[in-house]
């Protein structure tokens, strides 16, 4: 895998996407269930992304207490639904990590 | 006209300015991943002006250090800026008149954190002589903060030791952005499939779990939202 061709594809699809309806506009008429479909891109995508990311621990599903990155991250979410804010999300997260970390098995 | 010019560019960055408090600490955390997943510096660094888009640079680097395949992570950060097409589609109205060149400079600056003061500054203020270089102003304010935190957290990130865990800073930070998004049962539920979808498809090969997932949470939140429409329950609009 050559990261330079990686980056310049993904750049120009990003690009491409950015500039896609500033550039047809006028030409064609967006579909109200495309506008609907792409509005849940964020939250899914997201989420395939982090739910692995809490509960695959070496390769396996921990459903476990034991699972310190799971509990971390529900401290997170706990955190992020109260404050709205990145930057304490983030901060709780990793404090969590940390003392779990630390004091736990 | 160059001191309206002036007045619109400024104001673009005033606006801007909250915004970059939050996106400090988060361009600094993914040049510190980067490095962590592997990546030289150089090409830590310039991923952010070529790629320009946050969430679509943290999923590269961990797809990157999870050896995904190239095509994997094209389309991985296709699918995930997929939402910028929304942005296009709904500042579009406000640039039609522009020079293609002017077009195609804001697209390039049009991420999340643009696009949210532009298109208040277009629907408060409407379309007035020159108002495009606010948006200039906000996404060229965006750009060089992006560059610089970027810097940072490579220079700093390589100091840091594994024992951190550091890496952990990137499924939270998704946890930051995705949680606020829930507002909805459709939105809830397109996450929540998505999610056990990936956890359920965490065994097929190169990645394709994730879009599998992505495409399964997408599908069911649009379905869903369709019926609550219906019964005019529209939390979202």
């Amino acid at each position: 895998m050559n990261i330079w061709l990686v980056m310049a594809l993904g750049g120009l699809i990003t690009f491409g996407i950015r500039f896609s309806l500033i550039y047809l506009f006028g030409k064609f008429h967006i579909p109200e269930i495309m506008r609907k479909a792409l509005h849940y891109v964020p939250p899914a995508v997201l989420s395939a992304i982090v739910f692995p990311e809490l509960f695959l621990r070496e390769g396996a599903l921990s459903f476990s207490l034991e699972n310190h990155r799971l509990l971390a991250g529900l401290i997170a979410i706990a955190a992020a639904w109260v404050s709205r804010n990145t930057f304490a999300t983030i901060l709780a997260g990793m404090i969590a990590l940390f003392l779990l970390q630390f004091f736990g098995a | 006209m160059t001191s309206l010019k002036n007045k619109h560019f400024w104001a673009g960055v005033r606006a801007e300015f909250p915004l970059l408090i939050g996106v400090f600490p988060f361009g600094m955390i993914y040049g510190a991943l980067a490095i962590e997943a592997g990546l030289s510096a150089v090409e830590a660094q310039m991923m952010s002006p070529i790629v320009f888009a946050g969430s679509a640079q943290f999923i590269t680097t961990q797809l990157i250090k999870n050896t995904a395949p190239g095509f994997v992570i094209v389309l991985t950060i296709a699918v995930v800026n997929l939402r910028h097409m929304l942005y296009s589609a709904s500042l579009a109205p406000y640039l039609a008149s522009l020079p293609t060149r002017w077009k195609a400079l804001l697209s390039y600056l049009l991420t999340d954190e643009a696009y949210a003061p532009s298109i208040l500054h277009y629907e408060t203020n409407k379309l007035q002589p020159e108002s495009h270089w606010f948006m200039l102003g906000a996404g060229l304010a965006l750009w060089a903060i992006w560059m610089f935190s970027t810097a940072t957290g490579i220079l700093l990130g390589a100091a840091i030791p594994d024992s951190w865990s550091l890496d952990f800073a990137l499924p939270l930070t998704f946890i930051a952005m995705v949680v606020p998004a829930l507002k909805t049962r459709p939105a809830i539920a397109a996450a929540l499939t998505a999610g056990g979808a990936a956890l359920a498809a965490y065994a097929l090969p190169y990645k394709l779990g994730l879009l599998i997932a992505a495409l399964a949470g997408i599908v069911v939140g649009t379905l869903l939202e369709n019926k609550t429409v219906g019964a005019h329950l529209s939390g979202d609009s």
